[in-house]
């Protein structure tokens, strides 16, 4: 603090701090505040507000866990979630190896462009791009069927299409982390290890994944949190059997009416996803300073 | 800097010679490209088994290319690299009975330094507790008993040194690849760790072959040195060979100091060779016959220059050369100074005078006589 006064004067910096906590104030704390509070009031009609009936209460949230359909789509979002990071990062990985590693610049610019590009259409239409893509008789299904691999057209909607989607929304907050974390690595640490007879498992074992662990816990909980958070996705490309708990979160608001019930699912969720990132952070030891980094 | 002096030479009188064997390795033809630009043409050389050889030359003059070819990081695209009589063809450097120590050292940063050491004992396969033991023994060759446990962040510049050596020695190779291994060091430290290499390599009787650009390095440590420039091997020979009798115009400027006089061959008697240059004729000696009109430079060591007073010249005769300069500027290093005389003609000769000497030296502005041996005045052939 005493830094940024001293190169900005006081004028600029009180001007400065004073924006970042009005931007935490009013998008950060404010929100989060209402939803808490929202959270534990109960749904009252216009009348009853300001009666006795309107006070503090735990029920909407132990109506979660009262509902065992909702527990069980809560924990099938968390567990796919998950997943989803994980598919993300087996699919980013080599690329992003290839592009810290061993591409020359100019491939590496290309790349990162052609990656770019699609992200400067909104995430609905690029989901919608794969919900044509995944349609029964839609292009995948035409070029499986007309190779040969299938015989009849295949329906794609469902877990498959949603974990498609999102691992395909979500490909650059995995790639770019991962990328930046390889990009560090000394190319002389991957020569020394291959110099000293290590298979390139081994290589990738030892050297580089250890080295870009920061990067890849970074872009796991981005991805994680994405994906639990997301709503198109699972909404487009999902089918009946694979709602996911946004869905249940959006019914409360705005199809069940009830915003205080639907405002106590957000919380859970976001309490529960919280200690899934922080419990795995603690389990592959980064701290949460390296993934801010 | 924490590491004790002369620790290393002693503790490996205690090893036993570890490795018996060691391979010679042969260059024949090695050219290699990148694209259209060739960064090494028609190389050629055979280090001996158990050999201290350098390549020595200056940046970007192919010599880091000639290492990774040898370790196998580059597959030459001419002529071919044979390590004991194998050609190494299509051999990436895993497969190669060479270690390679790299200029950054390129030590694990998160892995402790026993874990470092046995790196390459794990990538074969060595159980822990074996690799482990193994590790030690290694850090009591060089020194560093008790330090398994840390980091190599945690230790000094030679320290790190050291680790980076042993990690080479603990796969056993047959021939080691030294990568200007000591250019992050300290001047002390580093001609501390020169001894230290030279004498590690005698005990292990490994080939090293070793990277520099620094001259006095390859000159104090090789065996014999290779002189590269532009891709092109100008010269192998020992060390003495290299400063007594370059071959080549660039090796004689490179390798030591050197005063270069520009001129035409006016005479040429077997070796004997009269040079007709800005500041008269000079008598020198050729490695090879030259005929009368080449042009040609005369190349004299600074220490082979003597110094004396104005109005002391000699009689002219056919052994010595001598000139009259003005002394221009004194450069004190220490052991020696550096003396620059301007001659009549603007060109500047330098002599090495050592400093005990000093006090009897003419003024800076004064006039004095620079004199040399006919035998000293090394003629080469332009071009």
């Amino acid at each position: 603090m005493g830094e940024l006064y001293d190169r900005f004067g006081p004028a600029l910096s009180t001007g400065f701090v004073a924006l970042v906590l009005m931007w935490l104030a009013g998008m950060v704390l404010a929100p989060n505040l209402m939803m808490i509070d929202y959270a534990l009031r109960p749904n009252l009609t216009p009348s009853e507000i300001g009666t006795a009936a309107d006070g503090y209460t735990l029920s909407n949230i132990l109506y979660f866990f009262g509902e065992d359909v909702h527990l069980a789509i809560f924990f099938k979002t968390v567990w796919a979630s998950t997943l989803v990071a994980a598919v993300t990062l087996v699919v980013c990985y080599p690329l992003a190896f290839w592009l810290a590693q061993t591409a020359t610049r100019g491939q590496t610019a290309l790349v990162l462009l052609a990656l770019t590009i699609p992200f400067w259409i909104n995430e609905v239409l690029r989901t919608l791009a794969w919900y044509i893509i995944l349609a029964f008789r839609g292009p995948l299904n035409e070029l499986l069927l007309a190779t040969g691999l299938i015989e009849a057209p295949m329906r794609w909607y469902g877990d498959g299409g949603v974990l498609a989607g999102m691992v395909y929304a979500f490909i650059l907050f995995m790639l770019f982390p991962v990328y930046n974390a390889i990009e560090s690595l000394e190319r002389a640490q991957i020569e020394a290890a291959r110099d000293l007879g290590a298979s390139t498992v081994r290589i990738h074992a030892r050297i580089v994944i250890p080295h870009a662990k920061a990067g890849i816990a970074t872009g796991c909980v981005f991805t994680f949190m994405l994906a639990a958070g997301t709503y198109v996705a699972p909404a487009l490309l999902g089918a009946p059997g694979s709602r996911w708990f946004t869905q249940i979160i959006y019914n409360w608001f705005f199809e069940g009416g009830d915003w205080n019930r639907g405002a106590a699912y957000a919380l859970v969720l976001l309490v529960l996803c919280l200690a899934v990132v922080l419990v795995s952070l603690r389990v592959a030891r980064v701290s949460l300073a390296d993934v801010a980094r | 800097m924490g590491s004790p002096p002369g620790g290393l030479s002693n503790s490996l009188r205690a090893i036993p010679e570890i490795h018996a064997m060691s391979h010679s390795v042969e260059l024949a033809d090695v050219g290699m490209s990148f694209g259209d630009t060739r960064a090494v043409s028609d190389v050629s050389f055979t280090v001996e088994s158990g050999e201290f050889f350098s390549i020595l030359g200056p940046s970007g003059c192919g010599k880091t290319t000639i290492l990774r070819m040898i370790a196998g990081f580059l597959q030459p695209t001419a002529g071919s690299v044979r390590i004991g009589g194998q050609d190494m063809k299509g051999l990436g450097p895993d497969q190669r009975p060479t270690a390679m120590i790299f200029q950054s050292l390129a030590l694990f940063p998160l892995m402790p330094v026993w874990e470092n050491i046995a790196f390459g004992l794990e990538a074969r396969g060595m159980s822990r507790p074996d690799r482990r033991r193994r590790a030690e023994a290694l850090l009591e060759t060089i020194a560093l008993p008790g330090f398994g446990d840390r980091m190599p962040g945690e230790l000094s510049g030679g320290q790190r040194q050291r680790v980076a050596i042993a990690r080479a020695l603990a796969v056993e190779p047959q021939v080691l690849l030294l990568d200007e291994p000591l250019s992050a060091l300290d001047l002390k430290l580093r001609q501390h760790m020169r001894a230290e290499l030279r004498s590690l390599q005698k005990r292990t009787g490994v080939t090293f072959i070793y990277i520099t650009h620094d001259q006095s390095e390859a000159l104090a440590m090789s065996d014999r040195v290779a002189v590269m420039s532009a891709g092109i091997l100008q010269q192998v020979g020992r060390p003495r060979e290299l400063y007594d009798d370059p071959e080549t115009p660039f090796v004689a400027r490179f390798v030591g100091e050197t005063n270069a006089l520009a001129g035409k061959i006016t005479q040429s008697d077997g070796m004997h060779v009269g040079v007709e240059t800005a500041i008269g004729p000079m008598k020198g000696r050729a490695r090879q016959p030259l005929s009368p009109g080449q042009s040609a430079h005369i190349y004299v060591r600074p220490e082979a220059m003597a110094i004396s007073r104005a109005g002391d010249q000699e009689p002219a005769s056919p052994h010595t050369n001598q000139t009259e300069v003005t002394i221009a500027r004194l450069d004190f290093e220490g052991a020696f100074a550096l003396v620059h005389g301007a001659t009549n003609t603007g060109e500047t000769l330098v002599a090495a005078v050592a400093s005990t000497g000093l006090s009897a030296m003419p003024e800076v502005g004064s006039k004095a006589i620079f004199r040399f041996p006919a035998e000293h005045g090394m003629v080469l052939a332009d071009g």
